[in-house]
């Protein structure tokens, strides 16, 4: 370890050499074209959005409008009712996180701190479900929830989104078993069952690890689009995303509105990337500085 | 509990022993089980049944009308999907999308990787610029992507047309059969390279340095050093990625449904808008079953083959 960092001090000592600029330089270049491709259908879309036209750009090289103008958020607000679609996502999404994180943790909890009969029967049960894509349940859900009358209903909508929670007791789990047992002898001695020891002692505790599946989780239930094509057919019901679809295919390249609804789609979710970015992209930092 | 007959023979005792066990720990436990009943009803109701539910629907020809008959037919539905031209063309579609866009993804996000992997101005705003694709739904920017690839007045055709001039004035590429698939795959490379930069950073930064050192004493140079050591010490991180993106092209569906509909002539036709159209616009769900089935077997199976090939290569 010595070694390494005396090598890389003294290489850094010696300054760059000319060929090590023409690199440097060369990489810059290459990470700005592939980051201009990257970013430029994002700043179509922005620009789109602001466009007084709303279907066609002046020329699709004027990247940044003349004239920009609020109206195709107004109209997507309104006209397009992305404002209640907007509003449905909310609480959908939300609804649904709170939901499968409080019930992934409790499941999590007791896989990890309960040896009871047939716990390792439904733990890795749940687990070989994540092998299986979940595109293949939309089916069999509908039937399920349309004899349930859950179709067309926001319910379902949340049931549906929070019954996936394999991962989060994947994550919860190995996350619980962590917690030195002392912590949880002491309530044991007080006498308080797992319900209490769950909720004053594991939760509290396990905030950081719980922080991540309501972010993945959050993400996961705002952008979801195919149970909710599905299971929703009244306009007042959509989520942002179907709303979005369904606006696009009833009225064809509307761009200026459909990109205003496209931005306040992505907004929840880039704002939350890049507040919690260490959470996705995670050990990346630490070890950025190596030479 | 409480059996007091004479003759209680040896194995009689132990199985009653056993049961009186069970019972007991199950009282024991009882609070642990209403405990996690809420968790586990929800993920039963609509996870668990519904996997076997669609498994019972693919052997009868199902009817959506709960007072209608729905006669058992067998294989039939896997049949019928065997000697479907539409569902092998849907399959080609799909092997080839898939192909494409994992090699596309995993050779530029490793590139990506690589150039990012060390000391650099700017680094961070690099690496949240190349994952915004990852963290915005498919929806958005499948609609980027009609807009970006509209045929006459796109940004893509005026690129390629007006200020390069090599495509015709008006190229059509999401309503040509052989241009959609191929500009579906782009927006899907484009999509995921943020998510294998990830993946291959943090495989990159858990090769210990000391070997890289060790081998630039020996005088290697950098295709040496990344075909000895870096290629070889990533296999386990290229093995995830070829599973976990061999799933997600597989069961590609959400760009094709709200692009092309599969179309046009089911030139971006997937398993998954196949067997969608045949739910929600056929009603044929014991078919539409079928073919889930089929993508979630051919999906099980090619994860394995990949898992056993890349261990033994790493065996030399």
């Amino acid at each position: 370890m010595y070694a390494t960092l005396e090598t890389a001090k003294a290489r850094s000592k010696q300054g760059l050499s000319p060929w090590m600029i023409v690199g440097r330089v060369l990489l810059y270049l290459v990470l700005m074209a592939g980051a201009l491709i990257m970013l430029s259908p994002f700043a179509y879309m922005l620009s789109m959005s602001f466009n007084p036209n709303g279907y066609t750009l002046p020329s699709p090289g004027d990247v940044i409008p003349a004239h920009p103008t609020l109206n195709n958020y107004i109209s997507a607000w309104t006209d397009a009712n992305f404002g209640q679609a907007f509003f449905n996502s909310v609480i959908v999404a939300c609804s649904a996180t709170a939901l499968t994180v409080l019930l992934s943790a409790s499941l999590a909890f007791a896989f990890a701190r309960y040896d009871f009969p047939g716990r390792n029967i439904l733990f890795y049960g749940m687990l070989a479900t994540m092998t299986v894509p979940g595109i293949v349940l939309i089916i069999p859900q509908f039937v399920l929830a349309s004899r349930l009358g859950l179709v067309n209903n926001r319910l379902g909508l949340i049931l549906v989104y929070a019954a996936g929670m394999a991962f989060g007791v994947y994550m919860l789990r190995g996350f619980f078993e962590e917690i030195p047992q002392e912590l949880f002898d002491a309530a044991a001695i007080d006498g308080s069952g797992i319900f209490r020891t769950f909720w004053s002692i594991a939760l509290p505790l396990a905030r950081p690890a719980l922080a991540a599946v309501i972010i993945f989780s959050f993400a996961a239930n705002w952008e979801e689009f195919t149970w909710a094509i599905v299971s929703t057919n009244d306009s007042s019901l959509y989520t942002l995303p179907v709303a979005i679809q369904q606006y696009y295919s009833a009225h064809g390249p509307a761009w200026g509105v459909i990109f205003a609804g496209s931005v306040l789609a992505m907004l929840p979710e880039v704002l939350v990337f890049l507040i919690f970015q260490r959470h996705f992209i995670s050990g990346i930092r630490a070890g950025g500085v190596r030479g | 509990m409480e059996i007091s007959s004479l003759d209680r023979s040896h194995a009689g005792t132990r199985i009653e022993r056993r049961y009186g066990q069970k019972v007991r720990a199950f009282r024991r436990y009882l609070p642990v089980y209403l405990f996690i009943l809420p968790g586990m009803a929800l993920f039963g109701l609509w996870t668990l049944y519904p996997l076997l539910d669609a498994f019972v629907m693919s052997f009868f020809n199902w009817n959506p009308n709960p007072v209608a008959q729905s006669p058992f037919v067998g294989l039939q539905n896997y049949l019928e999907a065997f000697s479907d031209p539409v569902f092998w063309q849907a399959f080609r579609n799909v092997v080839f999308y898939t192909a494409v866009t994992v090699a596309g993804q995993i050779i530029l996000g490793l590139a990506v990787a690589l150039l990012l992997n060390r000391k650099l101005f700017a680094l961070g705003f690099f690496r949240v610029l190349y994952y915004l694709p990852v963290v915005t739904s498919w929806v958005v920017v499948s609609l980027v992507f009609a807009f970006l690839f509209s045929s006459s007045d796109g940004p893509v055709d005026w690129f390629l047309g007006d200020v390069l001039h090599l495509i015709p004035d008006t190229q059509s590429w999401l309503g040509s059969t052989t241009l959609a698939l191929p500009t579906l795959m782009i927006l899907g490379i484009w999509k995921g390279i943020g998510w294998n930069m990830v993946i291959f950073l943090a495989g990159l930064q858990s090769i210990p340095n000391e070997l890289y050192e060790a081998a630039r004493v020996d005088g290697a140079n950098r295709w040496t050093l990344f075909h000895a050591i870096t290629l070889p010490l990533l296999r386990p991180t290229i093995t995830f990625a070829v599973v976990i993106l061999t799933m997600g092209g597989f069961g590609s569906f959400i760009p094709m449904f709200v692009l092309t509909q599969g179309g046009p002539l089911h030139s971006t036709e997937t398993l998954l808008t196949y067997a969608f159209s045949n739910a929600f616009s056929s009603f044929d769900f014991g078919y539409a079953a079928a073919i889930t089935y089929i993508f979630a077997f051919v999906v099980f199976l090619l994860a394995l083959i990949q898992i056993r090939l890349m261990r033994r290569k790493i065996e030399y």
